[in-house]
């Protein structure tokens, strides 16, 4: 499905996940995140950064790695993306919803 | 003589040593070490709290499943030291190998919850992953008189990813079963968005949940359990009360695998997903649940990742390149309750279609559709894991890369 943020035109899966990671910048991360009700601040990015890099790396991502990662921990993560924090984040960070069953 | 060893005598590893001791030349040593003496069925667990199966009809000797050509070794792993190429035992013996494969799973770690453990531990909080846990609660449940049953995963990955929905469902049969069901109210507390997760499963099953009363609590993932006043918070404060919690809490691997520096921050061992080579070292490599795959944690993935690994095994010890081949296919039967299961099967990209299983388009099994025949054969498998899949015979009609033919892929690809 394709779409127009940012005015970039971007593909998008059924659930609002971007299908190419290099189809996203930070004014597309900007755009997806108020559609989440979130202002992106200075203590996102480096959030954003370490799932990129961590997906990039094929590593499957959990709200404990990132609690982990030094970058920030479990409560901040919360309090950066509430309400599904790991969810959110990916879907900001331009990668993937993190895999779960069926 | 060159040797190969494994750590783990479970699914996994004992499949391992039986594909082995049939393809590697004679000038092979094969030993295989795990800490038990028992091989659990461990899918049976998960009918022990409703009293379906008993403890006895699960287990049997590790040793009766090992070929006569490998040797078994009862000992606890105390650590691997990958740069020199050897294994360290508990009672100080040291393993020299030339090629290792680990395959130590993951076992429950309920001290990762704050609070998990302590005097409600088997009493008003179980779990049903360990034997003893699924016996303790079978106790708890016979004399229960009714109240708030919360079903709660802990946070992902965990072993049979599809376990606590068939515990819910089998739970809602059973009371009803035993005339309670009215004085009982069931929920599913999970970490994940909802109890069926990707869109095509959700929309064939979304309603049983509905059908069955089972309220679900989404996003919820807990940060502590309070065992006295009977209530689990999570990270953003909510909280969930219960009478009873079965609750599957957080899965790690092996401890020796953190003491070797092998795994990640659940012991989990990183692992190349097509290749099943570890990526610490060329010649250690890893099958089952103590991969940190993106791949469900469950026997039918380490069934079909074995396939795959014995012929990597042989590549590698005759220098020839590695197939980068598996696709993560997954085949599970979900118990529906009331003598139903469906039946379902997805690898890392495909997710869970419908359609027929597992000759295309006649069946018998149906796919993503509750039946008594899923169900049927869902207790048939375990004569098909002790006398098939552990002990490393081909199962018929069933391979390890997912079919596509006979199903319904255009719903599927979204």
């Amino acid at each position: 499905m394709e779409t127009t943020i940012a005015g970039q035109i971007i593909d998008l899966n059924n659930e609002g996940y971007l299908t190419d990671l290099n189809q996203w910048n930070k004014e597309v991360a900007a755009q997806i995140a108020q559609e989440e009700g979130i202002e992106l601040t200075d203590g996102h990015w480096p959030v954003l950064e370490y799932l990129q890099e961590q997906y990039r790396n094929e590593v499957p991502l959990s709200i404990r790695k990132v609690g982990k990662s030094g970058v920030v921990d479990i409560k901040q993560f919360y309090a950066l993306f509430p309400g599904g924090p790991l969810k959110k984040a990916s879907r900001i960070a331009g990668i993937p919803k993190p895999a779960s069953c069926i | 003589m060159k040797d190969l060893v494994i750590l783990g005598a479970g699914t996994a590893g004992t499949m391992m040593s039986n594909h082995l001791a049939k393809r590697l030349p004679d000038d092979w040593r094969i030993r295989i070490v795990d800490q038990r003496k028992i091989h659990h069925y461990q899918p049976g667990y998960l009918f022990i709290p409703f009293g379906t199966y008993k403890e006895e009809d699960i287990i049997k000797p590790i040793q009766q499943f090992i070929p006569e050509r490998a040797e078994y070794i009862q000992q606890s792993i105390l650590k691997v030291d990958a740069d020199h190429n050897r294994v360290y035992l508990e009672d100080s013996r040291v393993l020299d190998y030339d090629v290792l494969i680990i395959a130590t799973g993951t076992d429950i770690a309920p001290e990762e919850i704050d609070g998990m453990l302590g005097d409600h531990w088997h009493k008003s909080v179980f779990d049903f992953y360990t034997l003893d846990g699924a016996v303790k609660l079978h106790e708890k449940l016979e004399s229960w008189e009714g109240g708030h049953l919360a079903v709660h995963i802990s946070e992902m990955p965990i072993k049979c990813p599809v376990a606590p929905l068939e515990f819910t469902f089998l739970a809602d049969a059973y009371f009803e079963q035993r005339g309670i069901r009215d004085k009982v109210k069931i929920s599913f507390v999970t970490p994940m968005d909802g109890a069926f997760t990707k869109p095509v499963a959700s929309a064939h099953l979304g309603h049983l949940l509905e059908e069955k009363g089972i309220e679900v609590v989404p996003n919820f993932n807990i940060m502590s359990l309070d065992g006295e006043r009977k209530v689990i918070t999570d990270y953003e404060g909510r909280e969930v009360s219960y009478d009873l919690l079965v609750t599957i809490p957080t899965n790690k691997g092996a401890d020796y695998v953190e003491r070797s520096g092998l795994g990640d921050e659940l012991n989990f061992i990183p692992t190349h997903k097509g290749t099943l080579q570890s990526k610490a070292k060329e010649n250690i490599f890893v099958i089952g649940d103590a991969t940190n795959l993106p791949a469900s944690k469950a026997g039918s993935v380490a069934h079909f990742e074995g396939e795959i690994l014995l012929e990597n095994v042989m590549r590698f010890i005759n220098g020839k390149e590695l197939l980068d081949e598996f696709d993560g296919h997954a085949n599970c039967f979900v118990e529906t309750g009331h003598g139903k299961a469906l039946l379902i099967d997805f690898n890392y990209t495909h997710q869970p279609v419908s359609g027929t299983f597992p000759i295309p388009g006649v069946g018998p099994l149906n796919l993503l559709k509750e039946s008594r025949m899923n169900h049927m054969g869902k207790m048939a498998f375990k004569w098909i894991y002790w006398n098939m899949l552990i002990t490393g015979k081909h199962i018929p009609f069933v391979s390890s890369k997912m079919n596509e033919a006979g199903k319904n892929f255009e719903e599927a690809n979204v």
